[in-house]
């Protein structure tokens, strides 16, 4: 009980300090870079080597700015609302099972069996920070800003949950281990055919979780209010959205919050689609022929132990990779409209996914086992 | 180690429940509420039944009540704030409530039950959502296939109604 207890803390302190905030600093860093590079500018570059320590003199800046409280604003929600909107998008991190196991301990902070409907309500408690920020704030921007928010984030909700019931229907899991141990046997969700190239049911199988992995991507989007979704902040519109009247590290936390959203938002992409901590590396020896090579924690001796290091590097590389297209498709695409915005979950992706679910439905019933 | 995170959502609970109704303030109601809920669904997985309690914050800590907030941040606060407490209301509800607790404590102290400690659960470990899908969709599917009409008929009824206008 006290070693689990102990590793559990050990996980979550690891995970919050060693891995998420630093990447959340080093995501703000690449944002700057990437936009830089794509609209032929330099970026920040001076602090350090390639302006790597740049997070380093932004957090500075923050922490020694002078915090200011508008006097029209309603004092203790002020407050409060940059704290719920950086804790939901942290504690998401809980579920999600990051490495394969590291001397003999799991690398999943609580692996329970609602797995993913834990992510979707904690998911869904994100909403009360930006909504209090914009009532609190008590002026017309930032209210307008938190109303857009809360209609955005329910709407896109329902396109989130129905994307990815294709996958339960297959896996008959909610447990997110479950559904990675899935992966590994029978190939990753968004190629299901790579585990048995000559079976057609799999290839056939490929079309709705092709479906599925846009649509839940694109509702990712949305939920972590990136453009082309970003309309709760949109600064030709709103000056600044429900942050207007906020400053110093209060602003910080929002913007903390929003790229820990994004990362989480990413984990989750890459547990339930992209094979989670899983890269199969082909292999050849005279006594197997050609034949892909599992690593894992479970092999034995130094070799396991560096193989879950390897799991965890392999993991949140994915991540890294799906945060650059997040900053790619900000710095590509122009904003969507209000009444676009809600066409488009409304009436696209909420229609798209419930027919992929027939669909994945009919072929999982009649695919030979 | 359980008997302590009891004790403590039930006081999260309580005390945030009490608040839903102490505070003058809509917003703070509400949040109070959700604070609540988030206790509740908090007792139901210290009891290992992580569904219903994922249930709980998923449906009215993060839908439910978001709406309500929505709703309650387009009205005017600042007329709620000002009423006054009506003193005959309120000793009358605190009548109702004492009755009430009284008539509770007396018929659970007759109870054979109550007075013996609750023998420890000796079940093994069962899928919840499992169990739940097989009873929804197995022996209650007939039931549950007429409620989802229902609430169809509700949508569109809603949506007829409010589009009515426009026409």
């Amino acid at each position: 009980m006290t070693f689990l207890v102990l590793t559990s803390l050990l996980k979550i302190f690891g995970i919050v300090f060693l891995v998420i905030l630093p990447m959340v600093s080093y995501t703000v860093y690449a944002e700057r870079r990437v936009s830089a590079l794509i609209q032929d500018r330099l970026g920040p570059n001076r602090v350090g080597p390639a302006g790597l320590f740049q997070p380093i003199a932004d957090a500075m800046k923050f922490i020694l700015k002078e915090d200011f409280t508008p006097a029209h604003v309603n004092k203790f929600y002020f407050w409060l609302a940059p704290c719920l909107a950086m804790v939901p998008a942290i504690m998401t991190i809980a579920v999600v099972p990051f490495g394969s196991s590291l001397l003999g301990v799991p690398m999943v902070i609580a692996d329970i069996n609602v797995g993913v409907l834990y992510v979707f309500a904690i998911a869904s408690l994100g909403v009360y920070g930006i909504v209090i920020a914009g009532w609190a704030s008590n002026s017309k921007y930032p209210f307008l800003g938190g109303v857009r928010s809360s209609s955005q984030m329910i709407s896109y909700e329902l396109s989130l949950g129905l994307a990815v019931i294709p996958i339960f229907l297959l896996v008959g899991q909610l447990r997110l281990t479950s559904i990675v141990d899935y992966q590994i046997a029978n190939g990753w969700m968004i190629a299901p055919f790579l585990g048995d190239p000559t079976n057609l049911w799999k290839w056939l199988l490929t079309i709705p979780m092709l479906i599925s992995f846009v649509v839940f991507t694109i509702a990712i989007f949305a939920e972590t209010n990136r453009l082309p979704f970003d309309l709760p902040e949109a600064e030709t519109e709103l000056v600044g959205g429900y942050h207007t009247e906020y400053s110093s590290m209060k602003f910080a936390l929002f913007f903390l919050g929003e790229y820990a959203a994004m990362i989480t938002g990413s984990a989750i992409i890459v547990t339930l689609f992209l094979g989670a901590w899983h890269l199969p590396i082909p292999w050849w020896n005279h006594a197997h022929g050609f034949h892909w090579l599992l690593i894992s924690g479970s092999l034995g001796g130094w070799l396991g132990f560096l193989g879950g290091l390897f799991n965890i590097f392999t993991f949140f590389a994915k991540v890294a990779v799906l945060l650059l297209v997040f900053i790619w498709v900000r710095w590509t695409l122009p904003r969507f409209r209000y009444d676009q915005l809600m066409r488009l979950g409304w009436v696209f992706f909420f229609e798209i996914a419930l027919v992929n679910i027939f669909i994945a439905a009919i072929i999982v019933a009649y695919m030979p086992k | 180690m359980s008997p302590f995170f009891f004790w403590f959502f039930s006081a999260m609970m309580l005390v945030f429940g009490a608040a839903v109704i102490i505070n003058r303030n809509p917003i703070a109601s509400a949040l109070s509420l959700v604070v609540s809920f988030v206790g509740l669904a908090a007792l139901f997985m210290t009891l290992d039944a992580f569904f219903i309690g994922i249930i709980q914050v998923l449906v009215y800590a993060g839908a439910v009540m978001v709406l309500f907030l929505f709703i309650i941040m387009l009205l005017d606060l600042r007329a709620e704030e000002r009423r006054k407490i009506n003193l005959v209301a309120f000793g009358g509800g605190l009548a109702v409530a004492l009755v009430f607790f009284g008539q509770l404590y007396l018929v659970i102290g007759q109870l054979r039950q109550a007075k013996q400690p609750f023998p420890p659960l000796a079940l093994p470990r069962v899928d919840d959502v499992r169990s739940v899908g097989l009873l929804l969709f197995g022996n209650y599917n007939l039931p549950f296939q007429i409620i989802a009409v229902l609430i169809l008929v509700a949508t569109i009824g809603v949506i007829v109604l409010s589009k009515r206008e426009l026409r």
